[in-house]
């Protein structure tokens, strides 16, 4: 318990540190408080520093990774009561915040990279939390191995963007971008670089696979993952390096494509998961998708040459980091909401759970609170922050715009799907080893849920997008004298609507059983199938990129060249110097007056030496 | 014909020379510890000759420390070879070869 306490206590001084640090934001002229660099390392002419730099966006993400890591740890008292690893647990939580904390402060890209680093570690440690389990040892490796993919072409790209630039401060960097000295292939394959090492670590397409395996790990980590430290480390380096990316056209369509596609992409293995947390996890990829878009959309604007540099580049990191703010909040209520359900009946199939609404009230009401706000529903969270990005995607990105309209149906339709099956009906016995206990969670858990329910619901009425510098802000607060919904506000109906009838088909299909689920999934038997194996990447992944191009092609030649070229280089010299040897020592005859004569051949040989070359 | 210093010189080497070649050449170990003290007189010799030619006398008193050095020499080195005889029932330097590989 000691463990628990001490790093509640450091993360709820970090919270209070986080506030006072946005207050202190505010007040300054230019939303900078502090960006300052201490040399770290000096190596011949080159030096490199590290550096903090507090503005904010830096200052946003530490509230939201500080609040939403203190509420995790509250939880994770009742979740892990009893747990052998508690004191472990605690460690690596406190680990984890610590770097993610870290990075978002970073003011220079290999700082960044450092704890960037930490915080996939830690998502390794955690995710293979119960390590004995071979399937979360398994999917702690594919989580590490996976994002290290993304995190070489970061590397790759921090360190051509130093050979390009000669620094790796964050700020320098984005003047160079703006004033056109960094440009051309350049910037292009830097930024690409960059969004690769994103594209890791937030579960983009096509990388997503390690994030709906990563619910191996026990639930407040994956709140944690999916809601402040790890996936939403992409989106806040995407952010970060606004003006880099916007300053490229080709990077910024990237980004948007690649998020727009990921959003519906993902939504569409949503529909058909059976195990709650992965239906949360398909929509957390699915959200994250979202936040590119709208990084991406408002990049575009900027690329295209639709907005200048004084509206862009406050307007998107606006547009993203709203909603991975509001994300944040009711992605960590969801994840922990499903925790709760489990800790009654030890499963999280939703096929085994029903029927939790009489048992569980407050996590069945807070689980339907942040299922609204993710599912866009006014005046909840959700909505603002998706209303900015379906907006921006709409001015800029028109296709990318009726993928993300599609995506707020089946959000909709999923995450209601969930609490029917979860909550409504019949309970349906929950884990077959005899945990049929049903019970509330206690208060220690239910607290955090409640506060987190409250956050979903007003996280999104707050100015977020003023205070990231941008002059367009789609909170609550912002546009309350003028009108209901921003303009044009028919795509604020045209989206509620949409959300709605998704929530209504669920219960069609699910709450009230008018519609056959089984009927319709035979209905679209290949389509089904395609769905439910995740669109065989994972096999594909396995067989071709694994099997076939790792493990048959790489390593066999990697192994080759290490037996034959490198143990042979190393066996060689060895079985020469031993054959040298066993000759040589011939000469050793053991005959004193041998080596007296050589010596005396020898002075002889030095001595002529002396008068011939003297 | 008056005696000057070539000849100690001349001396000195003839004795040095016979001295190396039977420390090199010879079977008896005693023997060789014999040419050994033949070559160190030797230099003995050219030492006395060079101090009393340059006209100092440190040469003259570094010869009376290698004498002394080469008595406690002698005495080792005999000592060695009375051991190693009771060893090896023999004087020949040929059969005293367990330094090689």
């Amino acid at each position: 318990m000691f463990a628990a306490y001490t790093t509640i206590g450091a993360i709820a001084g970090s919270l209070i540190l986080s506030i006072w640090a946005v207050i202190s934001v505010n007040g300054t002229a230019d939303h900078m408080l502090t960006n300052v660099s201490y040399q770290w390392l000096s190596i011949g002419d080159t030096t490199i520093y590290i550096g903090v730099m507090m503005d904010s966006l830096a200052s946003i993400m530490v509230v939201t990774v500080s609040t939403i890591s203190l509420l995790v740890q509250i939880y994770s008292i009742g979740y892990m009561k009893g747990d052998g690893g508690f004191i472990r647990y605690f460690a690596f939580m406190s680990l984890f915040t610590g770097s993610m904390l870290g990075l978002v402060m970073a003011n220079n890209l290999l700082f960044m990279f450092l704890f960037w680093e930490g915080v996939g570690l830690c998502s390794y440690l955690l995710i293979g939390f119960w390590f004995h389990k071979p399937s979360a040892a398994r999917a702690a490796m594919k989580a590490f191995m996976v994002t290290r993919l993304g995190d070489f072409g970061f590397l790759v790209a921090v360190i051509l963007l130093y050979v390009k630039t000669g620094t790796f401060n964050i700020s320098e960097l984005h003047q160079l971008a703006l004033a056109g000295v960094l440009s051309g292939s350049t910037l292009t394959w830097a930024a690409i670089g960059v969004f690769s090492g994103a594209i890791g670590k937030s579960g983009q397409f096509p990388l997503h696979t390690w994030l709906p395996d990563a619910m191996e790990g026990p639930t407040p980590v994956s709140a944690l993952i999916h809601a402040a430290t790890m996936v939403t480390a992409g989106v806040f380096l995407v952010a970060r390096m606004f003006p880099v990316f916007a300053s490229s056209e080709t990077a910024i369509t990237v980004v948007a494509a690649i998020g727009g596609f990921t959003a519906i992409f993902a939504a569409s293995m949503g529909l058909v998961a059976t195990d709650v947390k992965r239906v949360l996890a398909y929509s957390t990829i699915s959200q994250l998708g979202y936040m590119m878009l709208g990084l991406g959309a408002v990049g575009m604007g900027y690329a295209t040459g639709h907005l200048d540099e004084h509206h862009a580049l406050g307007l998107g990191v606006a547009v993203g980091v709203f909603h991975l703010f509001t994300h944040a909040f009711f992605k960590a209520l969801l994840f922990l909401g499903s925790g709760s359900a489990s800790h009654a009946t030890g499963t999280f199939d939703m096929r085994k759970m029903g029927g939790l609404r009489k048992v569980q009230p407050w996590t069945y009401a807070t689980f339907v609170i942040g299922s609204l706000s993710l599912a866009g529903i006014w005046p909840l969270a959700g909505f603002y922050s998706k209303e900015g990005i379906l907006h921006e995607a709409f001015e800029f990105a028109p296709v990318l715009f009726v993928l993300a309209m599609i995506t707020v149906f089946m959000t909709a339709f999923y995450m209601f799907r969930a609490v029917f099956m979860t909550f409504h009906g019949e309970y349906r016995g929950g884990d077959e080893s005899g945990h049929s206990h049903l019970h509330e969670s206690p208060k220690v858990m239910i607290i955090p849920l409640v506060v987190l329910a409250a956050f979903a619901v007003f996280a999104g009425w707050l100015p977020v997008g003023n205070f990231l510098g941008s002059h367009h802000d789609y909170s609550f607060f912002s546009h309350l004298f003028s009108g209901l919904f921003v303009d044009p506000s028919w795509m604020a109906w045209v989206s509620i609507m949409l959300g709605v009838s998704g929530i209504g088909l669920a219960y069609a299909i699910y709450g009230k059983k008018v519609l056959s689920a089984q009927a319709i999934g035979r209905k679209m038997g290949p389509l089904h199938k395609l769905l439910v194996r995740k669109y065989f990447f994972d096999e594909m992944y396995e067989k071709y990129f694994l099997m076939r191009f790792l493990i048959n092609g790489v390593f066999a030649v990697t192994q080759w060249v290490d037996t034959h070229i490198v143990d042979g280089a190393v066996n060689g010299v060895a079985t020469v110097s031993l054959a040298g040897g066993k000759i040589m020592r011939r000469l050793e005859t053991g005959q004193l007056q041998v080596y007296g004569l050589a010596i005396f051949i020898g002075v002889l040989v030095i001595i002529a030496c002396l008068f011939i070359f003297s | 014909m008056s005696v000057g210093l070539e000849h100690f010189l001349i001396l000195s080497a003839v004795l040095f020379a016979i001295g190396l070649y039977g420390a090199l050449a010879k079977k008896n170990a005693v023997v060789i510890l014999m040419c050994i003290e033949i070559m160190l007189n030797a230099v003995n010799i050219a030492m006395v000759a060079f101090a009393h030619y340059v006209d100092v006398i440190s040469g003259q008193v570094f010869t009376i420390f290698i004498m002394v050095v080469a008595a406690a020499e002698v005495a080792v080195g005999l000592a060695l070879i009375i051991s190693i005889f009771r060893r090896k029932k023999t004087l020949d330097a040929e059969k005293f070869d367990i330094l090689k590989w």
